[in-house]
Formats: C-alpha cells, structure tokens, sequence
C-alpha cells in the first residue's frame, strides 16, 4: 500500500440526479486518510459526508475524480470486485445499526465470517474474541430486539471487527444513542483503533464523537472545508 | 450457495407465522394433486384391470371386418376360428367369442341387444360363463347387473331373442336367465346377452365360426393369420386412456387454481419483503454481497416455502392418503354412465413418480413467482436500502 494510504480521493465529485436537474453532493474532494486514522467527516445535514462516507466503502461510485481505497480504484470496480472489497477488507457501522433481527447476536457478528468461508472452528473463536472486546459475551444467545440501543451498537462494531478489516466506515454511530451509551461505544472503538491499528473514518455532527476523533476533516456543502489533525 | 440456502432457512424459520401460513397453504396444492393424480392413476390401474379380467385379456385377435363401434359390420364379423389356434384354446388360454346382432323382446318392450356366444368352460375371463352350464329348458344366459335393471330381468326369467343368421333369415328362441353378473366393464354388460358359444354357431349357422379370439399369453409368438387382425393389449385400453386424458385435463384446471392461489401468496410475501427488508438488503450488500447474490437469497427463500410445503404436506397428507388409498372413494356413478369401466369404489394409486414430479413442478412454479418480484433488489441503490428508503 502506498505509503500505508488507506483512502486518497482526488477531486472526487458526486452529482445526483434530482428531477430534470442534478444536485451536486460534493465538489472535487481531495483528502488522503492513512493507516491506523481514527478520523471524523464532519458537517451538518448536506454537506456531502454520507455520500463520502458511501463511496470510500465503495458502496456507491464517483461521477468524476478519483477514488483509491486500500489500493482499489472505486471507479473502476465491478459490481463483484466491489462486493470482495467490502468483504474482505472494510467493515460498516449504521446509525440504526442493521443488524439481521431473526439472527442472535453470536450469529449476526459470525455473518462476515461465513462470507470469508472461515472453517466453524475458526468462526467461534474469532466471534468470541470480537464479542469479548465489546463486552458481549454474555448475550451471544439474544436476538436484537432483545438488546439496547447501545448493546446493538456494539454488536455492530463487533460484526465491523471480527475479520479484522483495514477499514471501518461509521455513519452516525452515536445518533439514535443516549450519552452514556456513545461514550462507552466510542470508547469500545478507541480502543480497537489504538490496539488493533485499524482505521475508522466517521460521519457525524455530534459533539461526543467529535470528542474522540485524532483527525477532523469538516465539510461544507460538498467540500472540505477544514481539516485538522491532533 | 450453501450459505445463501443457510441463510434463508433461518429467515425463513424467524419469520414465523408469515411463512407457515404460506407453506400450509401450498401444502394443500401439493397434497391436493397428488390425491387427485392417484384417482386418476387409480382409475386408469383399476379400469384396465377390470378390462383385462372381463373383456380383452391380454389381447385379441378380431375378425378383419369387426368394427365395435359400428355394429351393422357384425353381418360380415365373423369366420373360421384359426386351426393354428386350436391348441390355445383347447389349453383354455384362448376364448372364441362369437357376435351377433339381436333384439329381445321382455314384457311388450323390445330391446336391441348384442348375442355373444362363449364356452361355457372358459376361465380365462372373469364372466361366470360356468353358469352356462345349467340345464334349463331353454338357452341358458348370462347377463350383467346394468341390462338385468334397464330390461327389468332377475335371475330364472324366460325372455324371447331375436336373431338373423348368415342367410339373413329371422328366427326367435327362448332364455333362460341363469346368472345376473356385476361388473365394472360395462362393455360387456349393457345390452349384452351371453349364451354358449356352441348354441349361437348353431342359431346362426356359423359353426366354427367366431369374431374375438381373447388370449391370455402375449409373449407367445403367433404367425399372422388371414382375416384375423392383432389387437394388443395397449390398442384395445387406448380409449380408456384417452378418457383419463380428457379427465386430467378438467381436473387440472382445479389445481392450478389451487396452485395459483398458494403462489400468488408467496408472490405477495416476496414483494412485501422485498419493501420491508429493504434495510436488510442493504446490510447484505454492505457486508459484501453482489445485489445478484441477495437476489439470489431472496429466490431460494422463496423456493423454500415449497420444499417446506412438501414435508408439512407429508405430515399430514401421507396418513391421509395412504387412508384414502386402503378405504378407497365411493364416487356414486356407475360404469354404464361413463360408459367405460370404473368401479364404484375407486382406490388411488400413488407413484414415486408422481410424488417427485409434483414436488419438481411446485418447486420450479414457487421458484419462478420467487424470483420474478426478487428482481427488483439487483435495480436497488445499496445507500437508500441501507436508510431503508422506499425504491
């Protein structure tokens, strides 16, 4: 990997259509992210970081500029080169946490291992280890609806870590969460960065998290507008 | 594809409700053709048998001009029984039917019927032909239950026929009614009057003389003997089958409805899901699906309703058919007014053919209606799935 880059955009723009016309989302965005960053896209409502944040975990594609993630150009991907990108290698945290509601816990951070094809064995462990660092290890049996909000945030940041990914994009992870509950999820990923050294690129507008983050890249109507780091 | 098949069990299975309603539902369509396959299966197997113990054994040989269907033919229907087949039926593995045209005449009505004369020690076809045998004082006949009720007849009657013999010259006799039959074959039956074969040669000057040769051996080798054609046994069963045929197709169209309706639910719980799931969808994708491969999950989840649908249906249709099968069904027609042979009881016969057929064309119908709204998914934009925004 170039110079351990995880993410270099260059002069990424993203134009949707919006009736006869188009809105452009962002406006040729340059920034480069490196291994290990635990880094923040920050901006209110329309500023262009879910849209960001959609593209560099290669689940959507730039309508003009470059795109290189973990040494893949989004751009370029096929539908199936994108799909083993985000299997193998990027790992996704939802606001409203997505998880698979008729599956329990143990079984919703196992699902990116099945699609690895890891050996059952291997899969138990692995799913034991990722619930143990969020400290779910007593709910492997409970299904979503079962947990807290700030319980199914973990679980979520277990299933994102179990493969041990070079990225983790989270949108609004702390939104539908309450302040005692986003402190401990973010502390949860604080410390997998620090240990693990894997990189974590946010979206958000909330004070807590922006608390955390070593780099702050601000967005303002579809561009970068500041970026500062600790 | 093992894990797509993983996947949608356990969706599937937590669905709950949802699913067991619609695989109950095609539970019935499978249960409802295969009971209503093995009737007709049932009735195909009974009917030929019934025909091959009464009628036409393993087959015939007719006499060139016989046309059952036309009966002015029977004037000409007749000739020299084969000396090559002497020795089948001296060994009683060959029956000489002999048949005429008639009318009998019962109480002031008149009736025409056809003469068949048979050897009255014949065993090879399930007539009781033995009750030729009885000494009356007058020809001895055999008739069936359906023409004893049209004409009226009981056993020990004294009637008057009619008959013309080979000259075309009118002559009447009296019989007498020894045995009153009951069959499922109604062509031996309706308008039927069997005497012995020895007494219509003699009425009608045919002696030796015969228009059905039934054998009951068709593997043996026969030479091709002139003025004698060879009916097989699947000839002469040809117009039952065209009947089931027919039949089949009616029923058919109950199926389909049934089918239809199982189908059009789980149709309806796909595209349903597929608005409800859409975050789901999105998550599949996210987690490193192609949206071909969620299409994928979607259609085998789908497909499952059917192969769920065949062990419910197995639950209960199993005890329930193998019943039906043992205690059989009472249709409450008789054979005379189909015109072909059908019990009165008809027991359903139950292939391993049949049970995989219908289980492959379920499945296949379930798979198509599944996949036909899972399209939809691989037009999806991942990023609105994900927020659960409708497309």
């Amino acid at each position: 990997m170039e110079d351990n880059l995880i993410i270099k955009t260059h002069n990424l723009t993203k134009r949707f259509p919006m009736g006869k016309s188009e809105f452009t989302a962002l406006k040729g965005i340059d920034i480069s992210l490196g291994t290990g960053e635990f880094a923040g896209l920050i901006g209110p409502s329309g500023s262009g970081k879910t849209t960001l944040l959609n593209i560099v975990g290669s689940l959507d594609t730039p309508t003009e500029g470059e795109v290189i993630v973990l040494d893949q150009s989004i751009g370029n991907l096929t539908a199936k080169g994108a799909a083993k990108l985000r299997k193998e290698k990027i790992g996704f945290i939802f606001q409203s946490y997505n998880l698979l509601a008729v599956y329990t816990v143990f079984e919703n951070v196992e699902f990116p291992l099945l699609l690895l094809k890891y050996s059952a064995n291997e899969r138990k462990k692995m799913v034991m280890d990722a619930l143990e660092w969020v400290g779910l290890l007593d709910k492997i049996k409970q299904k979503p609806p079962q947990l807290s909000g700030g319980e199914c945030q973990r679980v979520a940041i277990a299933r994102a870590m179990v493969k041990n990914p070079d990225l983790v994009v989270a949108d609004e992870p702390t939104a539908n969460l309450d302040a005692a509950n986003s402190h401990n999820v973010l502390q949860t990923m604080a410390k997998l960065n620090e240990e693990m050294k894997t990189t974590f690129l946010f979206a958000t507008h909330d004070e807590k998290v922006i608390g955390y983050l070593k780099r702050k890249i601000y967005l303002k109507d579809g561009k970068v507008d500041k970026d500062e780091t600790l | 594809m093992k894990l797509a098949i993983k996947l949608a069990f356990k969706n599937l299975i937590g669905a709950g409700l949802r699913t067991w309603l619609n695989v109950i539902v095609l539970s019935f369509s499978f249960v409802f053709i295969i009971a209503a396959r093995g009737i007709l299966v049932g009735w195909d197997r009974q009917a030929k048998n019934d025909m091959t113990d009464w009628e036409i054994g393993e087959g015939q040989y007719w006499n060139v001009n016989y046309d059952p269907y036309d009966a002015f033919t029977l004037n000409d229907a007749h000739g020299p029984i084969p000396d090559e087949f002497q020795a089948e039926i001296d060994e009683g593995t060959m029956v000489p039917v002999l048949i005429t045209q008639g009318t009998l005449f019962n109480e002031g009505r008149m009736q025409s019927i056809l003469i068949k004369g048979i050897n009255p020690e014949q065993t090879l076809l399930e007539l009781p032909t033995h009750k030729l045998d009885t000494l009356v004082d007058a020809i001895p006949a055999i008739i069936g239950s359906n023409m004893a009720g049209t004409n009226k007849l009981q056993l020990g009657d004294y009637v008057t026929i009619r008959w013309r013999d080979k000259n075309g010259t009118f002559d009447a006799t009296d019989i007498c009614i020894t045995d009153i039959f009951t069959t499922n074959v109604p062509t031996v039956d309706a308008a039927q009057v069997w005497i012995p074969l020895k007494n219509l040669q003699s009425m009608t000057l045919m002696s030796g003389e015969a228009t059905i040769l039934t054998f009951g051996d068709k593997e043996k080798v026969r030479e091709e003997t002139e003025n004698w054609k060879l009916m097989t046994l699947k000839a002469l069963v040809s117009d039952i089958e065209e009947m089931i045929k027919t039949k089949s197709v009616g029923q058919a169209i109950f199926y389909i409805i049934l089918l239809v309706l199982a189908l059009l639910a789980i149709f309806d719980t796909q595209v349903l899901s597929i608005f409800r799931r859409q975050k789901e969808i999105g998550t599949y994708v996210a987690l490193g699906y192609t949206r071909n491969q969620v299409v994928g999950l979607f259609t085998i989840e789908g497909a499952m309703h059917a192969i769920f649908a065949a062990f419910v249906g197995a639950i209960y249709g199993i005890p329930l058919l193998a019943w039906l099968a043992s205690k059989g069904i009472t249709l409450g027609v008789s054979s005379a007014d189909f015109g072909i042979a059908i019990a009165d009881t008809m027991y359903p016969a139950y292939s391993g053919a049949l049970v995989i057929g219908t289980t492959l064309i379920v499945l296949l119908a379930t798979t198509i209606v599944s996949y036909w709204p899972s399209r939809k998914i691989a037009r999806m934009n991942p990023t609105e799935a994900l927020r659960g925004k409708l497309q």
